[in-house]
């Protein structure tokens, strides 16, 4: 009774959201959209820390569609002098900013049903949900892909912790705008084809493999 | 709002022919709706004989091998790398893909949409001029039988644009010109034209031009009496009037002028004389143009006292050229105007050189221009390639007349010298007794090299057979020309040989990453364009000329009979004569930027432009080889 009230209360973006989850999904890879994002934050603490810009890129059918692209900045009183020389953005910038309520509103509208893909996924993933959090909403019902645990799929990857750069350099994808959200997550989409590609070489890939956490090769 | 993503796509775009040439914000627009593929090793985009898709493709990274099937083998027909476009083509031409396309490597491309590229090729002339430029070279297809001739039907609506680019250029001509009638006395005539401060009128019934009179009339025939100041203007007008639509460029004028001799041009409505008279268009007006004016060049050349004269007026006409280049005027119009100028110097050149001797010359005999001169080819300071010929004399005066004409033709290759046509390294100039003959030693000369074909000797004579009259007597030439066709008729196998040894110069296969385009390693960074890319052009008209009995020297011009006698082979001829528009164009542009012949081309140099100019010549150059190869069987000989 109480999850119903609730539900009822929420806004209309958010309902709209909900919506597009009741269409089934294709459950193919090359024809479910997918939706590459970075964020860049004032920080990694996923509590006190928060979302600077988001960027976006949708991949659908392999192909990487530029006019289905999402970029926004925010408007945040949290701010830490640290992160500016990663990521650039000025705390009084002459970029356009929303508040974090419009960017997310705006970014959820994007996002619809897609299959969210990012570096490091579970990051970005919590940030967009403490956001969510703050506005009293629930958390994202996309699924998401890592590509850093994808990559590990390969043939011959050991080790844990591969960062952008190092797979950047493996993959000779060429790091123009390396940290800003944008740039990030098209530099991410180029990898997701690239590995989803060489796996293929390797072995048949199908849709549920791309969710598996463990080193799991599937049915081979 | 921020699009970074697009913002990136923009800057590699706007690096690459044909999108650096579009405004950075319709760029942005474009590369807003790009679309990023991304292709495996040997991934196919698209096949042949596929419908075109909505996209047309150009290389981020990697490289893309396109090819076709025919007769059951698979030809790799061009490879792109980054910066190459492809797959437009068919889009444009609303036809099927006539080749396939596949990643070579791992490849990135992006996929631009049609619709959107659409306006940009009517919005933005530069374009299309590419395009077709681009397209042009490349209408041959050597393997379909079934595309030939069709290739060009469709690019009409980019045609128009290509046109509208050459009306900008329009010339500018004195509006609503003033006119008398042409029963007013001429002393009449010369009041209004001295209160007015022009230096022509036009003599108009209801404004429909019927006639003009200039300066120069009142001068030769007024001031010298032929005329009274009171007869009437009719008497002394030049008429008909040469008129011209408004609309008239540049390029059009100059070649009018050229054509019909005239000082003045009159702009009508409809381009006729019957129609009403809006302008004039005078010498002057051009002048203001054009800064330097090829007439104005040749007049003073007719002028010039002495070797010193002429090379200043030369280093004038270098200027004329470097200005039509950049102004995009037709290169065969700039062949044209370059060698009216060139021919001048040497005629001036001749007649100094007889005055200084002090006798006229003993007989009839014509000076001739052999080589690039003689294809009237010559754009930029070259070696000098002359030869004389004079009627045949008896035995006894012999000698004396080729002594005087050796000494004549050592002045004037002395005094081009001074111009700035260089000695000719091989001594081919009529300063030479070798090169200095009467009609019959001509004759018996080419019988000799024609009938007794060997390598070594070819190669000597093949400067002769492109000999252009430059002075002097045109029968003796004609006879001369008539008998050189009609030996090679006698004797077609010397053809063969004619062509074995011009490909000997294979075609360059193409620059890109690792592909080197000399193969010989020799001159490595430095592609000779001349050898490597015109010649082979320049010697394939030469021998399909000499083999249809064509008495034409000129390349561009030969193609062109060439299309009308073989019309089963118009599209190679055709795409053989665009290409060598674009390799002079080239080649000339380039030796005005380095200050030398323009012989080799830097190729670390090149901008990406020009390397898909230069690349998009060298099919047709592989193209007329084959045909060179097949026609005149040149493998069945030595």
């Amino acid at each position: 009774m109480w999850n119903w009230f609730k539900h009822k209360n929420y806004p209309d973006f958010w309902k709209e959201y909900l919506k597009t989850f009741k269409i089934k999904q294709p459950k193919s890879i090359e024809k479910t959209r997918f939706i590459v994002f970075d964020t860049e934050t004032t920080g990694l603490d996923t509590v006190k820390d928060r979302i600077l810009s988001i960027g976006a890129i949708a991949i659908t059918n392999g192909i990487i569609d530029v006019a289905d692209n999402f970029e926004i900045y925010l408007k945040q009183d949290e701010f830490n002098t640290d992160t500016v020389e990663i990521h650039g953005i000025l705390k009084e910038g002459n970029i356009e900013k929303f508040s974090e309520e419009k960017a997310i509103e705006y970014f959820i509208n994007y996002l619809q049903n897609a299959v969210l893909i990012a570096h490091h996924a579970a990051f970005d993933v919590k940030m967009i949900n403490a956001a969510l959090t703050r506005m009293n909403l629930p958390k994202l019902k996309n699924k998401s892909i890592d590509t850093g645990i994808l990559y590990k799929k390969l043939d011959g990857k050991t080790g844990n912790h591969f960062n952008l750069d190092a797979l950047c350099k493996e993959f000779n994808i060429p790091k123009h705008d390396r940290h800003t959200a944008s740039g990030d997550a098209f530099i991410t989409a180029l990898l997701f084809l690239k590995i989803i590609s060489k796996l293929k070489k390797e072995r048949t890939v199908y849709y549920s493999d791309l969710f598996r956490t463990t080193n799991n090769k599937g049915l081979i | 709002m921020k699009n970074t993503i697009a913002e990136r796509i923009l800057d590699f775009l706007k690096d690459y022919p044909p999108f650096n040439l579009i405004q950075k914000d319709t760029l942005l627009e474009i590369a807003k709706k790009v679309e990023i593929h991304y292709f495996e090793k040997d991934q196919i985009i698209f096949s042949q004989n596929d419908t075109p898709h909505e996209h047309f493709y150009i290389v981020n990274e990697g490289v893309i091998r396109l090819y076709r099937f025919a007769e059951g083998k698979k030809h790799i027909v061009d490879i792109c790398d980054e910066g190459d476009l492809f797959g437009l083509r068919p889009l444009i031409m609303k036809e099927n893909y006539l080749m396939g396309a596949a990643a070579n490597e791992e490849s990135i491309i992006y996929a631009i949409p049609i619709h959107l590229f659409n306006d940009i090729i009517l919005n933005f002339p530069k374009v299309s001029q590419f395009l077709i430029a681009s397209f042009a070279t490349n209408t041959r297809d050597p393997f379909s039988e079934k595309h030939k001739g069709k290739l060009f039907a469709n690019i009409k609506a980019i045609k128009k644009v290509e046109n509208s680019f050459i009306e900008t250029q329009s010339a500018k001509y004195t509006k609503n010109p003033i006119t008398c009638s042409a029963n007013i006395t001429i002393q009449e005539a010369a009041i209004i034209m001295t209160k007015n401060v022009i230096n022509s009128i036009v003599i108009a019934n209801n404004n429909i031009p019927i006639g003009i009179i200039t300066d120069k009339d009142i001068r030769t025939k007024i001031g010298t009496g032929l005329f009274k100041i009171t007869d009437t203007v009719e008497t002394i007008m030049a008429s008909p009037v040469v008129t011209f639509p408004e609309n008239i460029t540049v390029a059009e004028a100059q070649i009018a002028r050229l054509k019909h001799k005239v000082s003045h041009l009159c702009i009508t409505k409809d381009g006729t004389n019957t129609s009403e008279l809006v302008g004039i268009l005078s010498e002057h007006d051009l002048n203001l143009i054009q800064g330097n004016n090829p007439l104005l060049l040749i007049k003073e050349i007719k002028q010039a006292k002495d070797a010193e004269t002429l090379k200043y007026i030369r280093s004038k006409a270098a200027e004329l050229t470097k200005g039509y280049i950049e102004q995009e005027i037709p290169i065969y119009f700039v062949t044209k105007v370059i060698s009216e100028i060139n021919t001048a110097i040497t005629k001036s050149a001749i007649e100094l050189s007889i005055q200084e001797i002090g006798t006229k010359p003993p007989v009839n005999y014509s000076w001739f221009a052999v080589g690039s001169q003689g294809r009237k080819e010559q754009l930029l300071m070259t070696d000098q390639d002359n030869a004389l010929v004079f009627e045949n004399v008896t035995e006894s005066e012999y000698e004396n007349v080729k002594a005087y004409f050796l000494k004549l033709a050592t002045k004037v290759t002395e005094k081009l010298n001074i111009v700035g046509f260089d000695y000719c390294p091989a001594n081919i100039m009529a300063s030479n007794p070798k090169w200095c003959l009467s009609i019959d030693e001509w004759k018996q000369q080419f019988k000799e090299w024609i009938k007794d074909p060997i390598p070594e000797k070819i190669l000597l004579s093949i400067i002769f057979y492109d000999f252009e009259l430059i002075y002097g007597n045109k029968e003796l030439y004609n006879k001369m020309a008539t008998s050189v066709l009609k030996y090679i008729k006698k004797n077609q196998i010397f053809l063969s040989f004619l062509g074995k040894v011009t490909l000997d110069n294979p075609p360059p296969l193409g620059f890109f990453k690792q592909f080197l385009v000399e193969q010989d390693g020799e001159n490595k960074d430095n592609f000779d364009i001349k050898s490597r890319a015109i010649r082979p052009l320049v010697d394939a008209a030469r021998i399909f000329s000499l083999y249809h009995g064509l008495q034409i020297n000129n390349t561009i011009a030969r193609y062109k009979k060439l299309m009308e006698v073989e019309p089963q082979n118009k599209d190679l001829f055709e795409s053989c004569s665009n290409a060598f528009k674009i390799l002079l164009t080239f080649r000339t542009s380039q030796g005005l930027a380095n200050n030398d012949s323009g012989k080799f081309v830097d190729i670390n140099s090149l901008s990406k432009a020009d390397r898909l100019k230069l690349k998009s010549c060298f099919n047709p150059i592989k193209n007329v080889q084959e045909a060179l190869k097949i026609r005149f069987k040149t493998t069945q000989i030595g």
